[in-house]
């Protein structure tokens, strides 16, 4: 007895110990399979979704290598920055700070702080668009002339660097996005655009939007936003608002491609851009 | 006498501890169930098949959001053979396009499942800017 225990807790134990594991494992292995593929399903890792991307562009896209703008101060008058600024309102749902809030849809709302108000294209006097440029004597059409000013789409975008989460980034055609899902509200973005083209939501817009355009979202509290160039009509094979809006002082086209209109009008005419010096390479040309 | 009170004691803990499963027998927390509007019947076909639908519909969002955003592509092919815009609720070929009451289709289970997803923060539901006009 006390032989045969012996030989069972040495050699031909140890044998059988490994065979009895070896098939044990195998047996569990081959049982968990299926339970294991189950649960991978259930969590979403399952081919359901992850064989997803089965997308197809269409074919009326409006594209380019780098969007750019080209911006005719001669044909922008009072009357068209009005237009102009109303269309891209329109557009993005962006809040008027004039507009005064529906009482019965939205009771008891603050009053507005106007240095809070959402800008995606505005007006600008000469010496705030081109502080750098202080003439001693200019020319006196320029002290009171409208400019249009609004997000450049910079090559170097400095936003795009600030932004700790990718929220703000650059499409492969030179836009400079955001991703409004993504923005913590950090406004990282905010410090680092030299042009001041970004703001940031301190409240809810929506009591400040005349009539809410279904095409395009609302902003929540929170997030920073900017123009788009318009992304969403690009994409539907129109050109952006304030183009259409513009009367023909602003074009919109392809600056790497030297027969689009907007390189046509760059090489006829003396055009300069906004803070060229501090080397963001902005994408927004104005014809003098 | 100290058996009693521990046998007591225990009938009151199973009583406590199970009380979620008693409480809700034969109760009216019936799970909702997501309810069709005429034109999603209609179309037969959603994006996903119905569970596949039913458990990864936020995944799907998620990765739609990205395309639309970050790549620019807004049409969506399905494995079934039609195509659909990427959008909440822009559009005929939407989510609420098709689904058209949001209120049936979406609410009742985020309410029932106690689950508030931010969407509608931003997007809007087509109904509420209607009524607005």
């Amino acid at each position: 007895m006390k032989n045969k225990r012996e030989n069972f807790l040495n050699k031909s134990s140890r044998r059988g110990f490994l065979k009895a594991a070896g098939i044990s494992a195998a047996a569990i292995g081959i049982g968990a399979a299926p339970a294991i593929k189950a649960v991978s399903i259930a969590s979403g890792g399952g081919d359901a979704v992850s064989n997803m991307p089965v997308t197809t562009p269409k074919a009326e896209v409006l594209k380019a290598k780098r969007w750019g703008m080209v911006i005719d101060t001669s044909k922008i008058t009072d009357e068209v920055v009005e237009g102009v600024v109303a269309a891209c309102r329109n557009a993005h749902n962006i809040p008027d700070f004039d507009h005064k809030p529906d009482e019965k849809k939205y009771p008891n709302t603050r009053p507005v702080n106007k240095t809070q108000e959402i800008k995606w294209i505005w007006e600008e006097h000469y010496k705030y668009a081109f502080p750098e440029m202080e003439d001693e004597f200019l020319a006196d059409k320029f002290k009171s002339l409208p400019f249009l000013v609004t997000c450049n789409h910079c090559k170097n975008a400095p936003c795009v660097q600030a932004c700790p989460t990718k929220a703000t980034f650059k499409r492969e055609d030179g836009i400079v996005i955001m991703d409004f899902h993504r923005c913590i509200g950090c406004r990282f973005c905010m410090a680092a655009c030299p042009y001041g083209s970004r703001s940031f939501n301190f409240r809810d817009a929506r009591p400040f939007i005349e009539k809410i355009n279904p095409e395009f979202p609302v902003r929540s509290k929170g997030v920073v936003e900017k123009c788009n160039l318009c992304a969403e009509r690009l994409e539907r094979g129109l050109q952006p608002a304030c183009v259409e809006a513009s009367e023909g002082g602003i074009v919109v086209g392809d600056l790497e491609d030297p027969e689009s209109e907007v390189r046509a009008l760059l090489k006829e005419n003396y055009a300069i851009r906004r803070k060229q010096e501090l080397g963001t390479e902005p994408s927004v040309y104005y014809i003098m | 006498m100290s058996k009693n009170a521990i046998i007591a004691g225990l009938v009151v803990f199973v009583a406590a501890a199970l009380f979620p499963f008693w409480f809700n027998i034969g109760g009216t927390n019936a799970a909702p169930e997501a309810e069709l509007s005429a034109k999603a019947k209609a179309a037969k076909k959603c994006v996903l098949d119905k569970y596949d639908m039913r458990a990864n519909h936020m995944t799907i969002l998620n990765d739609w959001r990205t395309s639309v955003v970050r790549n620019s592509d807004r049409m969506y092919k399905s494995t079934n053979g039609k195509t659909f815009g990427m959008s909440l609720s822009t559009g005929e070929d939407s989510c609420l396009g098709c689904h058209t009451d949001k209120a049936k289709f979406c609410d009742k289970c985020h309410n029932y499942a106690s689950v508030n997803p931010y969407c509608w923060e931003c997007h809007t539901d087509p109904k509420e800017v209607t009524n607005e006009k």
